[in-house]
């Protein structure tokens, strides 16, 4: 199987608002960005796919739009997944594998501010036993703290860190929604959404737009002296049915960690797609990351592009390992309630 | 088993969402001339395509439309059909005919109706001008148009209109 | 032309779809049991239940036919609490989304709890169901659940 790196990738500033720029508007520009850094355009890419989600702008096959931001004559090899962006990197690395392509471009997209993401997320789920109790996303994310607390697996303290650190780290990100710091004070007087999660325990609603390339071993190297490999990526999914689920462990990442033989890894840096304070210190432990820096980024809890912040979390340990010369770096991607559905990704660069 | 005691082969299921709609900058700026009475088209910096309603961008070459193209309220039919069917919410009655618009200079079409001409006579090729609602119903909407009806203008040969790029 | 870019258009926008959707034969026994105030939950070979029945076991795959009744009190294996609820939520009271395993099953269900305090609710507590007198063969023929002490 052929190796593959990727060699760019751009965000969009994440903004609470975008207000008058539409989702075209919105990629655009990153697209733009990652071929100026490469010094190359459209024409160079053999697969494009991207992720995003229908219900967030209202309009069915609203994706199809999107496409807009991309040259599209002569006509392109082209995919889309109803997922976050990760996926659409996911689908984009076995096309480069199987020598259908040499290079992909992946995006991703989301403007969360014109619906009210809490009950479009609720369509997500069982539309027989669940979506009919129009369950919020907060709500549901409170019911595997509330689990997490109860058997000792994370404490209040390690959520305020996870919020605290979160704003510090973000302070440093150009792309960040929220810069704030905050003080132990300030968290203790948040008021509750779902407790046990206040109200700066959950992402806030975010807009925004990101872009990746990847390309083979032969190609890599024409691009950039420094690619990072995408040594191992696995994604598993846990039961759809909420009830059936220990919300005291993940199966699903255990498994991947398991079948990428990521044990025994040192990892430099890690980015985990964790929306809520107590998913941090649940995944940091689970993943055996207690002493790896971890979302230097800020992640979701400064800015949460729906869609695309799983994407932002491989994004963001390519980052950082290109810039610090990194060797190892741990990305993670989730979707579903809970946790429910996981991607891992591992990271290399040779040096 | 008598019918009562049959199990229900459907549920009703409903879904309801809200949103707040924002008009990308594109079409912003787009309804604000609709608003006046004007039809402004974007053309692509690249390829000289004029896109008339403008999304912002060119779907053909992905960069941005930054160039205004003022355009009349005329054109011709590049293509209609006649709809039959009745669709709950729509004040309109069927039949009625909707249209490809292909406004003078503008390289896309979009839909709208067709009014005041025996829907026989309608064909692909003929020249139609929009007619307008009075001045003071006009809003941000496209729905200032009435509908388009025939003028006295020679058909257009729509293979004409195929988009090659300069 | 100058003030085009200033303004910012917005419109409220609704979405709305009445699907109908097909229950199939494991989950119309459910909805039907629950309009006559019944739980039903699904047996697996080896005797796990699955509460409100599952078509298939999620472990072993194996199809799930024989349904048993259970509930309707049980006890709380999680719950958030609901400070402000938003218009979408069925109850427009503080309230908690619950994990329930109903007495009798193995797994739990997502439901609500109603007509009690935050500080009423701890993991392990027991709840009862309340029954909608409106019922529509639907998961909301249970209104909510209530604290059983």
């Amino acid at each position: 199987m052929k190796k593959v790196a990727i060699v760019g990738y751009a965000q969009h500033k994440i903004l609470p608002n975008a207000g008058a720029l539409n989702e075209v508007e919105l990629i655009m520009p990153v697209v733009h960005k990652v071929f100026a850094d490469l010094g190359i355009s459209q024409d160079d890419i053999g697969f494009t796919c991207s992720g995003s989600c229908d219900y967030l702008q209202g309009a069915a096959f609203a994706f199809v739009e999107g496409l807009s931001a991309i040259q599209t004559y002569p006509p392109i090899k082209e995919s889309h997944v109803e997922m976050d962006a990760a996926w659409a990197l996911y689908e984009s690395i076995l096309k480069v594998k199987m020598g259908d392509a040499d290079t992909a471009l992946i995006y991703g997209f989301g403007k969360s501010s014109p619906g009210n993401l809490d009950s479009i997320i609720s369509l997500q789920m069982d539309p027989y036993y669940i979506a009919p109790l129009w369950p919020d996303r907060i709500s549901l994310a409170a019911l595997q703290a509330q689990v997490l607390l109860q058997n000792n697996i994370i404490s209040p303290d390690d959520m305020m860190a996870a919020v605290l650190e979160a704003r510090q780290h973000g302070a440093s990100n150009l792309n960040a929604l929220l810069t704030d710091l905050l003080t132990e004070d300030l968290y203790g007087s948040d008021a509750f959404k779902s407790s046990p999660l206040r109200g700066l325990d959950c992402p806030p609603i975010s807009d925004g737009a990101s872009a990746m390339i990847i390309a083979s071993e032969e190609k890599a190297f024409e691009y950039t002296d420094n690619p990072i490999w995408i040594e191992g990526i696995d994604h598993r999914i846990e039961s759809s049915n909420l009830g059936s689920r220990d919300l005291a462990t993940s199966p699903s990442i255990e498994s991947s960690v398991q079948h990428l033989q990521l044990k025994k890894v040192h990892f430099d840096v890690a980015e985990l797609h964790t929306q809520f304070s107590h998913e941090l210190p649940f995944l940091r432990k689970l993943l055996n990351l207690t002493n790896v820096p971890t979302n230097l980024s800020g992640g979701p809890l400064v800015g949460n592009v729906m869609m695309c912040a799983g994407l932002d979390a491989i994004g963001k340990t390519f980052e950082a390992m290109v810039n610090d010369q990194l060797t190892h770096g741990l990305a993670h991607a989730t979707s579903g309630p809970c946790l429910q559905h996981n991607m891992i990704v591992h990271l290399e660069r040779h040096s | 088993m008598s019918n009562d005691q049959a199990p229900k082969d459907y549920r009703e299921s409903l879904i309801h969402l809200e949103y707040q709609y924002t008009a990308g900058s594109a079409t912003t700026t787009f309804l604000n001339q609709v608003k006046e009475g004007r039809l402004v088209g974007q053309a692509c910096p690249k390829c000289q395509a004029v896109y008339v309603p403008p999304r912002g961008s060119c779907p053909r070459d992905g960069i941005a439309t930054t160039i205004e193209v003022p355009l009349t309220d005329k054109g011709c039919i590049e293509s209609f059909t006649v709809v039959h069917i009745p669709i709950p919410g729509n004040p309109i009655v069927p039949p009625y005919v909707c249209a490809m618009v292909r406004l003078d200079k503008a390289n896309i079409s979009f839909l709208h109706l067709i009014q005041g001409v025996e829907i026989d006579n309608i064909r692909i090729g003929m020249r139609i001008q929009a007619v307008w609602k009075p001045k003071e119903e006009w809003t941000h909407s496209l729905e200032n148009i009435k509908w388009f009806a025939p003028i006295d203008e020679p058909d257009i040969d729509v293979s004409t209109l195929r988009f090659q790029a300069s | 032309m100058s003030e085009t870019k200033a303004t910012l258009l917005k419109a409220p926008f609704e979405l709305s779809y009445k699907y109908k959707r097909s229950s199939g034969p494991i989950m119309s026994q459910v909805f039907e049991g629950l309009a006559k105030k019944k739980i039903l939950g699904s047996k697996s070979k080896a005797n796990k239940v699955y509460a409100p029945a599952a078509e298939y076991d999620p472990h072993t795959r194996e199809a799930l036919t024989e349904l048993i009744e259970v509930g309707p009190g049980g006890i709380i294996e999680s719950w958030s609490w609901v400070h402000q609820p938003s218009n979408h939520h069925l109850i427009q009271t503080p309230f908690a989304f619950a994990l329930i395993k109903l007495d009798g099953a193995d797994t739990a269900m997502l439901h609500m709890i109603s007509d009690c305090e935050k500080s009423d609710l701890a993991i392990g507590n027991r709840v009862k169901a309340v029954w909608s007198e409106t019922p529509t063969e639907s998961i909301a023929d249970i209104q909510h659940f209530i604290l059983d002490i």
